[in-house]
């Protein structure tokens, strides 16, 4: 730094006084002292004490970090993927390093919650309390009752519409002095195109739900984005991005009750013993499949140790790292080719019901191996894509999948597996189980001709065929093939004087009974007789007294005691019986199982686990599925007989679904089938149908329901067809019956 | 002190007569050289430390910084062609801009690490500040030549220094510390320059030292805490920081010292990168330290050489200007380079407290490489003037 000497002669420059020169000598003599400084600085740093430095840089802190594992495909028993994992770039948020706390809000939050739970609590419980009464309300009433049904409907409108007020959930704004959250947020928004106000409430909602996991504020980013968060990084603390394993369903709505879907770990699960040790932030099964076989599916995660600084922030590469263990796949016994066809059928038939005026939205189907229980295809409807959580969704939207629907409102809870969950009174598909438990009991003989005339006069009230029609006396073999109401409705007049044999034999085949599948919230339906009656009597009214004398709804009529007219609305599947095509399905097994083995039938366990594979696809454990403990010992003759009329029902001159299996190359696979019209007051009535097909090597039950379908042959007999027709390969043929079958 | 009549046109032609005489090359040669050899040493720095940060771009800084030094020096060549003088026209809407572009950024900006410093702009997010130090540099020296006859005023010395405060607390709202010192800076070495008595130096100084006693311990000692604790960390958590490595700023200053040191005589840029992950904001405020982590004590003496070329050329415009206008601008473009370079290499060192200044050319970001080119053109600019005026007076300068 020389040439600023203060002396060299400033004459030749005009502008240059001599005081000047002094002060830019000071100047120069200050940049020579700083940089001084920091020349002896450096050599002290980085020469006297470099190595004390290099020692210091090396001896970082580890810092132990969870790997997460991916976690194991669904797959069909031809080993086609189901549900599979894919990684996707997300931004997600991590709350505990956002740059403001939002405790203040989530205590706010919580507050409106509980809030929410106070108000909307005794609505919830009145409208519990009518719903009952009124699910447990059977088909035939008086005028009076007819009204007061109709009543008691439209209070229940009205008491959800306010539930839904009282339990909309709305998060507090976020306060004013938080303007560095807020500013964040903004940017955030601006970045991924989302409204500010939404990253927050999706923040405070997930953070309540999940205790400070990473919140995934939008998924599938694009790169542009992605790169600005990353270059950007500390424009935005708090916010990460990277890649996250998503689940993806190839097969999109197909089936999707049946898998379920997975979530983030939610606070209430982490304190869980089932979930015990699950790091949080780690997807778990939440529902169907996913739930069921969580702990093979998920793996174990790995773990990470990396270098951190004081801070806790990543600095350097990876010291130890234990690979994560993916999750098992799991093998299911769904037959793809089959899956895709029934659910195909099933939408056309939706859609052809429809095209005839019927409201016709909502259902469900199983179709199972008789023998072992093996779920080949299960389905209900309407369902919804399953990739909607994989991405962030609105509360409004969870809600419109989750919302249950008022009385008398079919279709919609897409979430609802109706399959199972379900609970539907079955119509005429129940005869077969009605005419065993007769038989068995000595009620009725098979030869014995009668249920002449259109209706059945009790009392005060009427009991009818569909359509009024008169079959004339029949015996059992054609009262089956032609469905006749009024020969049911006097085998369940007469078996009431013998007790519950109906409800025996219902319970022996598995009716209002768990099945036992592996699939989470099944339904257990009812069976109604007069020991439930007398109960739920006894429950109304000690509720009744606690409450002062208004009704809580357990009954529909209080002090109604069990009558035959139950019997008989039972002996036809009405009245106050609750199942579902699965209970239907492990009935109408039970019953193969024991005509194909002389009268000696086991109950099976439906499933639709079959073995779990490595992630490698080698074999790792095949799942058992025991039968049920109990079997049943039924006459073989009567089965003949049973067994000879559901033949009829599908070949005979008169037989109900005899149109739909036109056609059938019954000399292969002999068809046994037999309609099902429930009757909803208000509604079309929810078709029904329960078939069952020969086989030497792989026979099928199938049942099919659809809610306001109309008549059974009409609207789930042709599903079953075209099910059957797939399995069997034959040639696919969309029939619709004509028979009113009731 | 007449303002120039020439426009900036006919000056550049007029330059290009004096080149084509032979006499000598239209900029300063070790100037350029000195910016040059910057650029060169950014660009090398930013290639090993920041390769493979952004996925999938793993030289992503890099290309954009050439970018950046590229347009800087041809905006820079461009400049060194105007006439310094013409930008004396422009007074009001220098000082209206500069005022301006920091309330925009205080209105529109977007916020890092709880300071909000720059507006975004698609692809690129503009640092106000930055810009605005060269802002201030050219407004002032036009303020003092215009007081030229009355510099010994009180009046005057008061008058500058307000007129620079109104940016600088604006700035210090953002709050960006740093450019508000560089302000601060600028206007006491304008005055400095320009003349003004030493008294009123001093005093301004003595101010100063009241204020920070002031803030720093007078106040907190009556209970009156005008920063928040973790300023005050961080303006003294530089003297003992192990004792405040929870503050994030102290701390970064630490790992920067600890990285610094590892460096040793000749870094250890064939090691591997991991060693960058040391340095915090290796990119930008700490490229420094990225450097000497990575070329050690040489690669960091080399840089700082060229900085003092920087200097000792500046200050050496300084004196040969051709009139005080050039003068001030060139002191201030001094004061400007010499107090970023000695506060951002103080800081990442362990001396100085942590302040936010970029290290010009070296550091990472379009706004403070192209202000500093722009910075360096108005040296070159009157380098140009003050040869070509000794030229036609037929006066041979050494450089």
């Amino acid at each position: 730094m020389t040439g600023l000497e203060p002396a060299r002669p400033p004459e030749s420059r005009v502008p240059v006084s001599p005081q000047m020169a002094w002060r830019v000598a000071v100047i120069g003599t200050l940049a020579l002292v700083m940089f001084g400084i920091i020349f002896f600085r450096l050599w002290y740093l980085q020469i006297l004490t470099g190595n004390h430095y290099l020692a210091e840089a090396t001896s970082q802190k580890l810092r132990p970090l969870t790997v997460a594992a991916p976690r194991g495909e669904i797959l069909a028993r031809g080993g086609q993927t189901l549900v599979s994992s894919q990684t996707t770039a997300v931004v997600r948020i991590v709350p505990s390093k956002l740059p403001e706390s939002v405790e203040g809000q989530l205590l706010a939050y919580g507050k409106v919650v509980k809030a929410v739970e106070k108000r909307s609590e005794p609505i919830e419980e009145e409208i519990k309390a009518l719903q009952a009464r009124l699910d447990g309300t059977g088909v035939s009433h008086t005028r009076a009752q007819r009204k007061q049904v109709h009543r008691e409907r439209g209070e229940l409108a009205t008491l959800k519409r306010r539930l839904a007020k009282a339990s909309a959930l709305t998060v507090p704004r976020l306060s004013s002095s938080h303007r560095r959250l807020w500013s964040l947020f903004q940017r955030l928004g601006t970045l991924l195109k989302i409204r500010p106000q939404k990253i927050d409430e999706e923040v405070i909602q997930d953070v309540y739900q999940t205790r400070y996991a990473p919140v995934v504020i939008d998924s599938a980013v694009g790169q542009g984005p992605r790169t600005v968060l990353y270059e950007r990084k500390r424009e935005f603390p708090g916010v990460e991005e990277g890649p996250v394993a998503t689940r993806t369903y190839p097969h999109g709505e197909m089936a999707a009750q049946v898998f379920g879907y997975v979530s983030a770990i939610t606070g209430e699960e982490l304190g869980s013993k089932v979930l015990k040790g699950v790091p949080a932030g780690t997807e778990v099964g939440q529902d169907g499949l996913e739930l069921s076989y969580d702990s093979e599916l998920r793996g174990t995660p790995g773990k990470k140790e990396i270098e951190v600084n004081p801070l806790g922030e990543p600095v350097g590469s990876v010291a130890k790292e234990v690979q994560p263990k993916p999750g098992y796949d799991l093998k299911t016994t769904i037959d793809l080719p089959l899956q895709i066809e029934a659910e195909e059928a099933f939408r056309k038939e939706i859609a052809a019901a429809q095209g005839r005026g019927r409201v016709a939205d909502g259902g469900g189907f199983v179709a199972m191996d008789p023998l072992d229980g093996a779920v080949y295809a299960m389905g209900s409807y309407p369902s919804y894509d399953p990739s909607f959580f994989t991405k962030p969704f609105t509360p409004s939207a969870y809600q419109a999948l989750t919302a249950s629907q008022p009385y008398g409102v079919t279709g919609g809870e897409p979430l609802l597996n109706r399959a199972i969950s379900g609970e539907y009174p079955t119509g005429s598909t129940f005869k077969p189980i009605t005419a065993m438990g007769a038989l068995e009991a000595g009620v009725i003989t098979p030869g014995e001709s009668f249920g002449t005339g259109h209706c059945v006069f009790e009392a005060e009230d009427k009991f009818c065929n569909s359509g009024h029609t008169d079959y004339g006396d029949r015996d059992l073999v054609e009262a089956l093939e032609v469905s006749s109401d009024t020969y049911f409705f006097e085998v369940g007049q007469r078996a009431n004087a013998r007790g519950p044999v109906i409800q025996k034999m219902a319970h022996e085949l598995g009716i209002g009974d768990r099945t036992g599948i592996d699939l989470p919230d099944e339904l257990k339906g009812v069976v109604p007789e007069s020991k439930w009656l007398r109960k739920l009597n006894e429950a109304e009214a000690s509720c009744t007294r606690r409450k002062h004398g208004k009704p809580c709804g357990y009954v529909a009529e209080p002090g109604h005691e069990w009558t035959f007219g139950d019997n008989m609305n039972l002996a036809v599947g009405q009245g106050d019986l609750l199942t579902n095509p699965l209970q239907m399905a492990v009935a109408y097994s039970t019953l193969v199982d024991a005509y194909r083995n002389d009268g000696r039938g086991w109950r099976p366990t439906p499933h639709l686990g079959m073995q779990i594979d490595n992630s490698n696809g080698e074999l790792v454990r095949v799942l058992k599925f025991p039968h049920a403990k109990r079997n049943v010992d039924l006459n073989p003759t009567y089965l003949d007989y049973v067994f000879e009329g559901i033949h009829d029902a599908t070949v005979g001159a008169e037989g109900t679904s005899s149109d739909v299996w036109a056609g059938w190359n019954q000399a292969q696979h002999k068809t046994y089938g037999k309609t099902g019209t429930a009757e909803h007051l208000g509604q079309t009535e929810q078709a029904w149908y329960m078939c069952y097909i020969e086989s030497e090597t792989r026979p099928i039950v199938i049942a099919v329901t659809m809610e306001q379908g109309g008549f059974g042959d009409e609207a789930a007999a042709p599903i079953a067809r075209l099910i059957a027709s797939q399995w069997f390969h034959q040639k696919k043929k969309l029939v619709t019956g004509s028979s009113a079958d009731a | 002190m007449t303002p120039p009549a020439l426009s900036p046109l006919q000056a550049s032609e007029q330059t290009a007569q004096e080149t084509s005489a032979g006499i000598s090359l239209p900029f300063d040669p070790l100037l350029t050289l000195a910016v040059i050899g910057l650029g060169i040493c950014s660009a090398l720095t930013l290639k090993v430390a920041t390769a493979g940060t952004i996925p999938g771009d793993p030289h992503y800084f890099f290309k954009r910084q050439i970018v950046y030094l590229i347009v800087g020096f041809l905006a820079m060549l461009g400049v060194s062609r105007l006439d310094y003088g013409w930008l004396r026209r422009f007074q009001r809407p220098i000082y209206a801009l500069l005022i301006l572009s920091i309330l925009a950024v205080l209105a529109l900006g977007s916020e890092t690490l709880g300071s909000t410093r720059s507006i975004s702009l698609p692809g690129f997010s503009f640092q106000s500040s930055e810009i605005g130090k060269l802002l201030l540099i050219v407004f002032l020296s036009g303020f003092v030549v215009d007081r030229a006859r009355r510099l010994r005023d009180r009046d005057t010395t008061i008058k500058v220094l307000a007129l620079a405060l109104v940016p600088t607390i604006l700035v210090f709202k953002e709050p960006d510390i740093g450019s508000g010192l560089v302000f601060i800076a600028i206007a006491l070495t304008i005055l400095f320059v320009a003349g003004v008595p030493w008294r009123h130096i001093a005093a301004i100084l003595l101010l100063g030292v009241i204020a920070l006693t002031i803030v720093l311990a007078v106040a907190p000692a009556l209970g009156v805490h005008l920063l928040q604790k973790y300023e005050v960390e961080r303006l003294t958590g530089f003297l003992n920081p192990t004792a405040h490595v929870e503050n994030k700023l102290v701390y970064q200053e630490l790992q920067s010292k600890i990285a610094i040191g590892a460096g040793r005589q000749t870094g250890m840029a064939g090691v591997g990168s991991s060693e960058f992950g040391l340095v915090p904001e290796r990119e930008t405020d700490f490229i420094f330290a990225s450097l000497s982590v990575a070329r050690g004590f040489v690669g960091a003496a080399f840089v700082l050489s060229l900085y003092a070329l920087m200097i000792w050329r500046g200050l050496r415009i300084l004196s040969m200007a051709k009139d005080l206008y050039g003068s001030l601008i060139a002191g201030g473009v001094v004061a400007m380079l010499m107090f970023q370079v000695f506060v951002n290499v103080g800081v990442t060192i362990g001396i100085l407290p942590i302040t936010g200044i970029t290290l010009p050319l070296m550091s990472y970001g379009g706004s403070s490489v192209l202000s500093t080119m722009l910075a360096v053109g108005l040296l070159q600019s009157i380098y140009l003037r003050a040869r070509s005026t000794e030229a036609m007076k037929g006066r041979v300068l050494r450089w």
